[in-house]
C-alpha cells in the first residue's frame, strides 16, 4: 500500500488490541502480539499516553485504553462539562477585573456564550447564557476562528464602523490573536463597549473554547483602543487555569 | 503596613480544605487533601479523626505558601466543618477511641427507634428543636457509651472526652481547649436552644453525662490561639457547614435564604431572635452567635438526595459521563414527557421525615426516553426545594422572595432555572462560590475585627448570576401536584421485619 505511514498503522494495532481486550496488558504482551520490538512498541504507547489514547495504571503498569479515545466518539467538548470546569475561575476574573466575563465555544458558524459571569456592580443584568454571537465581530469569536485552522467566510456582517468587514483584515487580526494569544474586540459589535478573550485549551493543546471580559470601552482600553494590560493579564490567567483543570480533568 | 488575610478551615465529609481570603472577601489560595472514607457495616460511615488532623497540619503551610504569605499575615482562622460526625478521645493522651461516626451513618437505627417512644422523649424533642433521629449525635455518644461499657466510668470522670470535629480541631490547634460552638452545639440534641447550654433533661435522658462534653461558646468570638497549624494566630470562629454557608451568603436578616446543592442540599431561612418551631416537618437550628450578642436562629430543610442523584445516574446507571452532561442529556427533550423520579433512596428527609419510604421512578410509557429520565432527575432537585420551601413559608408566616444558592450544582443552567420556575421567585448565584469557608473566614474575621460589622460583609457579596420564574402557572401547579402523587407511592414500601 503506497503512502500509509508505518508508524500509524502500528498505533491502531496498538488501539485494536487495546480495544479487544477487556483486561489490560503489559508491555511485553503488546511487542509480543504485535511483532514489534520492545522500545518500538514503548514509543507507540508512549505517544498514545502523551495524546490521552491509552491509560497506563500507576501501580501494575498495565496499559488500557484512554478516555480521550471516548472523548472522540462524543465529538465535542460537552459545553456543561465546559461551564463546569470554567466556574471556578471565571468568577475571580470577573471579581478582580470587576467586569462581565463569558465563556464561549464554537456551534454552526457563531459563538455560544456556555457560561456568564454578571459585572459584580449588583445592577440588572440578564444571563445570556444559550445566545449566539457573530465571530468576526467578538473578542470570543476571534480566539475562536484564530485556532480553527479554517479561513473565515467570505460574508462579514457589519455592525459598527469598526467592525473589520474583508476577510484580509480578519486574516491578520487572527495572525496576530495567534501571535499574542489574545484577542481584543473596541466597538466593533456596540459602541461603548470593548472586550478581551484568551483561549482555552483542551487535551494537547487543542482550543474547545474561549474566556473573555467585556465592559464600557473606557474601562477595558485607553483611549488609543489598546487594553490595559493588567486586564489581559488577568484574562490568560484565568484561561490557562481553566485549560489546567480540563487537561487534568481527562488525564 | 502588610496586606493581612483570614483563613478559612474547611473540615467536610470527604475532604479538608485550607482557604485564604482577602480584605475583600477573595479567595487568594486553597490547599485540599481528601481523606479516608471506612464502611465498616452496611450503614456504618466512619473517619479517622487522626488523619484529619495530619491533613489540617500539612494543609495550613501549603495553603500559605500557596497565598505566598505567612502567618503574622493571618488576622485570624476560622472553622467551618461536617455537623454532626462525632468522636470520644481521651483527655490525658489526646487519643481518639476509635474512629470518628460519620453523620451518614445509621447504627443507631435500633436505639433511636426506642428511644423515640421513651420517656421524656417530647421534652428533649422541646429542648432541643430536633426530632429524635440517626442524624444527630447525641444518640451516637449514647450507642459507643453503651457498647463500650468500660468507657461509661471514664466519662464520667471527665477522662473520656465528646466533641463534633469543629470541637477536635480546636483542641489540637490550641493543645487541649475543650469547646464548641453554638451551631455544632444545637446538632447534637443534648443543647437546650433556648437557654444555649448543655439540657440536664436531655443528658439524663440520653444518660450522657456532663463531665465529657465541652464548653459551649459563640459561633463568632475568639476561642484561644493555636499553638498547632497556625501557630500564633487566633482562631475567631467555629460554625456547622451549612450555618457557616448561611453566613458567608451574608443572609443576616430574618426571611433571609440560602440552600447549597451538594450531595444532598441544605435549605436555611434566617428566622432572627425567635426560634420558630416547625410543625413541617423543618428542624430549628442555632444560625449562629455574635460574643456578647443573642444567638439568630433558623429553620433548615434538610433534603437527603439530589447531587446524588446525578452520580448515580452517571455511575449506576452509566447514561452520562461526566455529571455535568445530565444538563445536555435532559436539554434534548422540551419536557419530562410525564415521568418522575422520587429519589427515596434510604427514606425521606423533610418535609417527610420518613425512613421506610424508597425510592420510584413513575409515569414510564414507551413513549419516555433517557432525555425524559435525566429531565426528571433534574426535576426531582426542583421539587424537592419547592416542599421545603413551602414549609418554610407556612412556619414562620414570611414568604421567600428570593433564593440566594451555592454548590457545584449551581453550575447546572436548567436546574437553576427549573427551581426559579417551581419556586416562583428568583433564584440568584453570588460571586463567591465557596460560601462555606468564606463564611467562616467571616466569621472569624469579625471577631478580631478585621471586618467591622456585618454591614461591611454584605458589601462584599455580589451577584454574578440570576434566574427569573419563567414557568405558567397552570403548568406549575399541575406539575407539583403529579410531583406530590409520585411522591405518595414512595411511601410505606419497607415493611419492618
Amino acid at each position: 500500500m503506497p503512502g500509509t505511514v508505518q508508524s500509524i498503522e502500528r498505533a491502531a494495532a496498538v488501539l485494536r488490541l487495546l480495544a479487544g481486550e477487556s483486561g489490560h496488558l503489559t508491555l511485553g504482551q503488546i511487542a509480543r502480539s504485535l511483532d514489534l520490538a520492545k522500545p518500538t512498541a514503548h514509543g507507540i504507547l508512549a505517544t498514545l499516553r502523551y495524546v490521552g489514547f491509552v491509560e497506563q495504571d500507576r501501580a501494575s503498569g498495565h496499559y488500557r485504553l484512554g478516555s480521550g479515545l471516548l472523548q472522540l466518539g462524543h465529538g465535542r467538548l460537552d459545553v456543561n462539562d465546559l461551564r463546569s470546569h470554567s466556574i471556578n475561575w471565571a468568577d475571580p476574573l470577573a471579581a478582580r477585573s470587576g467586569e462581565a466575563v463569558r465563556v464561549g465555544t464554537i456551534l454552526d458558524g457563531q459563538v455560544l456564550v456556555v457560561h456568564h459571569v454578571f459585572r459584580p456592580d449588583d445592577t440588572f443584568q440578564t444571563l445570556d447564557v444559550g445566545t449566539l454571537l457573530p465571530l468576526h465581530a467578538t473578542a470570543l469569536g476571534k480566539v475562536l476562528l484564530a485556532y480553527r485552522g479554517v479561513p473565515a467566510e467570505a460574508e462579514l456582517e457589519r455592525f459598527t464602523r469598526r467592525t473589520i468587514r474583508t476577510t484580509q483584515a480578519l486574516e491578520t487580526e487572527l495572525q496576530r490573536v495567534r501571535d499574542t494569544g489574545w484577542s481584543l474586540e473596541a466597538e466593533e459589535m456596540t459602541p461603548g463597549t470593548a472586550a478581551i478573550a484568551a483561549p482555552i485549551r483542551g487535551y494537547g493543546g487543542l482550543v474547545v473554547g474561549a474566556v473573555g471580559l467585556s465592559g464600557l470601552v473606557e474601562r477595558v482600553c485607553d483611549s488609543h483602543y489598546r487594553p490595559h494590560q493588567h486586564l489581559v493579564a488577568l484574562v490568560r490567567e484565568a484561561a490557562r487555569a481553566i485549560s489546567r483543570d480540563l487537561g487534568a480533568a481527562r488525564r | 503596613m502588610t496586606e493581612r488575610y483570614v483563613v478559612a478551615i474547611d473540615q467536610g465529609t470527604t475532604s479538608t480544605r485550607c482557604i485564604v481570603f482577602d480584605r475583600r472577601g477573595r479567595l487568594v489560595s486553597l490547599a485540599q487533601h481528601e481523606h479516608k472514607q471506612y464502611y465498616p457495616k452496611p450503614g456504618w460511615v466512619e473517619h479517622d479523626a487522626a488523619e484529619i488532623w495530619r491533613n489540617v497540619e500539612r494543609l495550613a503551610p501549603e495553603a500559605l505558601r500557596n497565598a505566598g504569605i505567612t502567618e503574622d499575615q493571618v488576622a485570624a482562622v476560622g472553622i467551618a466543618n461536617q455537623r454532626e460526625t462525632t468522636l470520644l478521645w481521651e483527655r490525658d493522651t489526646g487519643v481518639p477511641i476509635g474512629h470518628a461516626i460519620v453523620w451518614q451513618d445509621t447504627r443507631t437505627d435500633d436505639l433511636v427507634r426506642d428511644l423515640q417512644g421513651a420517656e421524656g422523649a417530647k421534652t428533649v424533642e422541646h429542648d432541643s428543636g430536633l426530632p429524635i433521629a440517626t442524624y444527630f449525635s447525641g444518640p451516637r455518644v449514647r450507642w459507643l457509651l453503651d457498647h463500650r461499657p468500660e468507657l461509661r466510668e471514664r466519662a464520667e470522670r471527665g477522662e473520656i472526652l465528646f466533641g463534633t470535629m469543629e470541637t477536635w480541631l480546636i483542641w489540637k490547634l490550641t493543645g487541649g481547649l475543650h469547646v464548641t460552638d453554638v451551631t455544632n452545639a444545637s446538632r447534637t440534641m443534648l443543647l437546650d436552644v433556648h437557654t444555649l447550654d448543655w439540657s440536664p433533661a436531655a443528658l439524663g435522658f440520653f444518660g450522657i453525662p456532663r463531665a465529657m462534653l465541652p464548653e459551649v461558646r459563640p459561633s463568632v468570638g475568639v476561642f484561644g490561639t493555636a499553638v498547632a497549624g497556625f501557630p500564633g494566630v487566633r482562631i475567631g470562629a467555629a460554625l456547622g457547614d451549612q450555618q457557616a454557608a448561611l453566613f458567608g451568603q451574608t443572609c443576616f436578616a430574618p426571611g433571609e435564604a440560602k440552600c447549597t446543592y451538594g450531595t444532598g442540599s441544605f435549605l436555611l431561612l434566617n428566622t432572627g431572635k425567635e426560634l420558630v418551631r416547625s410543625t413541617h416537618g423543618l428542624l430549628s437550628t442555632v444560625a449562629y452567635q455574635i460574643a456578647g450578642g443573642p444567638a439568630a436562629y433558623a429553620l433548615e430543610g434538610s433534603i437527603a438526595i439530589t447531587g446524588s442523584l446525578v452520580q448515580w445516574f452517571r455511575d449506576q446507571l452509566e447514561l452520562i459521563a461526566t455529571a455535568p452532561e445530565i444538563e445536555t442529556l435532559a436539554r434534548t427533550v422540551a419536557d419530562n414527557g410525564g415521568c418522575y423520579i422520587v429519589p427515596a433512596f434510604s427514606g425521606l428527609y423533610a418535609p417527610y421525615w420518613r425512613s421506610e419510604a424508597r425510592g420510584v421512578i413513575v409515569g414510564l410509557t414507551s413513549y419516555i426516553t433517557k432525555g425524559h429520565l435525566a429531565r426528571a432527575v433534574l426535576e426531582a432537585t426542583a421539587w424537592q426545594t419547592r416542599e421545603v420551601v413551602d414549609a418554610m413559608n407556612a412556619d414562620s408566616g414570611l414568604d421567600l422572595t428570593t433564593l440566594r444558592v451555592d454548590g457545584g450544582m449551581t453550575a447546572d443552567n436548567l436546574l437553576m432555572q427549573s427551581i426559579a420556575d417551581v419556586l416562583d421567585v428568583p433564584v440568584v448565584r453570588p460571586l463567591a462560590a465557596e460560601t462555606v469557608s468564606l463564611g467562616a473566614a467571616y466569621a472569624a474575621g469579625l471577631a478580631v475585627g478585621y471586618w467591622p460589622d456585618l454591614e461591611g460583609l454584605r458589601q462584599n457579596w455580589h451577584r454574578a448570576a440570576q434566574w427569573l420564574p419563567e414557568m405558567d402557572p397552570a403548568v406549575r401547579d399541575t406539575e407539583y401536584r403529579n410531583w406530590q402523587r409520585a411522591v405518595e407511592r414512595t411511601f410505606d414500601w419497607t415493611r419492618p421485619s
